[in-house]
């Protein structure tokens, strides 16, 4: 027999948590969809209905500085993603695929530390030791480093749960047939944790395109971006113009959920395959 | 076993194979390395100078002076605001975690207990787009809500039960519970939909009542994902800056915000790293103590 998901409940039950389950994403969706439709409403009030519009979106992009932010944040979020995803990925490789090597123990415990370590107290960190110990002004460059500095963990994380899961006979197979180790990992490794390289990628995006901490601590004057400009607007005057430029964050969140729905399917798959 | 399955490598004298593994190992060290050192520059060496300069005097534009040493800022930690800063950011780190955990356990479950797979599916996603959504975003549309024209004043208005909270404590746990539940649902649906049914059902035949064999299988082995979930909702709650400083008022300042003030307005670097070094080893003492609770079940 199958293992049945769940057991029988009394049908009150049932229906009790399909309530509670629907109120909940009630509560969860309700806010967001309030917040897009207002971005459409033709009155400077938030809250009050004034007839459909596009002239806060048309507002949003003829905003010179908000095009400016938004343009520094994918930069920002795009360079950041990359240099973490080779250190995180190398970093799984080396703790998962090599069994004893110098200083492993305390490695393990530092590639950690940032994904526990509370955001603020990461950002006062770097912005003391950027501005009062290294000679480096505050930039763009310094926000990047700050970013890679807490999303390579974890995509060190994501990767290294991916290797733990697959067994290296193929690796083994593969050098046993006299491939050298370079080719072996470029053959075989890496496209069989391409699913999780890519997952944590995906995830180090999402969090470079979605920090205020880090960011409002290491910028340099006159380079923000797109979330710390938007709090710096909320903080002032609530405007649909905002609810504008928030929809159009949400829309980015929500391809980025889709394209990693897309390689969790793709891995199951090919998981899949190896069980077979 | 034969000596033909064997690795060709376990033919070879044991000199060679100790180089050989020397050699492994010194690939492993030269795979790290990049990270490592990255990691000792940006992380371990900034962690150790901040917890050296909240021992230093303060400059009088606030930034640290090095070697005037001083223990004003960690004893300025006991004085009454700070302290009650410290307290309410505890409480309401503790509260939403509490809260998150009630509503979000029956949430799991029954997202984890739904028959089919297309549905479970389903319903994952719908809580993985608002776990994948802008955490700023979903903090503004509640600022709307809560202010003079939202939706919920006017429910409240309407009601007669509350007011305008906008700026106050309960809009900041309101925000704090909205942007941590689904950290606290996806460990927790991960948890119960991997458990061994088999063993509740066993309970059942034994004559355990549906309650009984609840809490003495499902709960203790959902234990993991409860774990997990307190963790990543109780860490963000204590260090949250974006939720009380846009829903809450000069009264409600927590941690996160107390700490970005010192080295902005404030003008006092070395308390503002006091500060830091001290919510960094408040979320390191509940972590261990969870863990120990929770035993090694992680």
């Amino acid at each position: 027999m199958s293992v049945q998901q769940g057991t029988a409940h009394r049908p009150w039950v049932d229906r009790l948590l399909t309530i509670n389950g629907w109120l909940i994403f009630g509560f969860l969706y309700l806010p967001i969809f309030i917040l897009v439709i207002y971005s459409f409403s033709d009155s400077k009030i938030v809250g009050i209905w004034g007839g459909f519009t596009w002239k806060w979106y048309g507002r949003m992009f003829g905003n010179p500085e908000m095009m400016g932010a938004l343009s520094n944040s994918i930069k920002v979020a795009i360079i950041s993603t990359v240099i973490a995803t080779i250190l995180g990925t190398t970093a799984a490789l080396a703790l998962d695929r090599y069994r004893k090597w110098l200083g492993k123990g305390a490695f393990d415990v530092i590639m950690y530390m940032p994904v526990i370590i509370p955001e603020v107290t990461m950002g006062a960190m770097l912005l003391i030791w950027f501005t009062q110990v290294l000679p480096i002004n505050l930039s763009i460059w310094t926000i990047i480093l700050g970013h890679i500095a807490f999303s390579a963990s974890f995509v060190a994380i994501i990767v290294r749960a991916r290797l733990a899961n697959l067994d290296d006979s193929l690796e083994e197979a593969a050098r046993d047939l006299y491939a050298n180790r370079w080719t072996t990992f470029r053959r075989v490794t890496l496209p069989l944790i391409m699913p999780g390289v890519m997952g944590g990628a995906l995830l180090a995006l999402t969090l470079s395109l979605d920090d205020v901490i880090i960011t409002e601590f290491v910028q340099g004057p006159g380079a923000s971006l797109l979330p710390v400009y938007v709090f710096g607007l909320i903080k002032r005057q609530v405007t649909p113009e905002i609810n504008a430029v928030s929809t159009l964050m949400l829309g980015i969140s929500m391809v980025l959920v889709f394209v990693s729905l897309g390689f969790q399917a793709r891995s199951r798959s090919s998981e899949g395959n190896k069980e077979e | 076993m034969t000596m033909l399955d064997d690795h060709p490598s376990e033919e070879a004298s044991p000199e060679l194979e100790k180089k050989a593994e020397r050699a492994e190992s010194w690939r492993g060290f030269f795979t790290a390395l990049p990270t490592y050192v990255f990691l000792i520059i940006f992380f371990v060496l900034p962690l150790i100078i901040i917890t050296v300069i909240s021992f230093t005097e303060r400059s009088r534009t606030g930034k640290p002076v090095l070697g005037e040493w001083t223990l004003e800022w960690w004893i300025k930690l006991g004085d009454p605001l700070v302290r009650t800063v410290g307290f309410r950011s505890v409480w309401l780190a503790f509260l939403n975690t509490a809260f998150s955990l009630l509503l979000g356990y029956p949430f799991a479950y029954w997202i984890a207990t739904r028959k089919s797979a297309i549905m479970r599916n389903f319903l994952l996603v719908l809580v993985l787009i608002p776990f994948w959504s802008n955490f700023l975003v979903r903090t503004y549309a509640w600022r709307t809500l809560l202010d003079s024209n939202g939706l919920i004043t006017s429910i409240g208005e309407w009601t007669g039960l509350w007011g305008k909270m906008l700026f106050t404590e309960p809009a900041v746990f309101l925000g704090l519970l909205y942007g941590y539940l689904p950290f606290m649902v996806l460990p927790l649906y991960a948890a119960i939909e991997h458990l061994d049914w088999n063993l509740v059902e066993a309970a059942r035949d034994l004559y355990a009542g549906a309650w009984k064999a609840f809490r003495k299988v499902t709960l203790p082995l959902s234990m993991p994902g409860i774990i997990a979930g307190s963790i990543l909702v109780f860490i963000p709650s204590l260090g949250a800056y974006v939720t009380p400083d846009l829903l809450g008022g000069a009264k409600t300042t927590l941690l996160g915000n107390y700490i970005v003030t010192q080295f902005k307005s404030g003008r006092n670097w070395p308390f503002g790293a006091t500060l830091s070094v001290t919510i960094l080893a408040l979320m390191m003492i509940a972590t261990i103590i969870y863990f120990r609770k929770g035993g090694k079940t992680l």
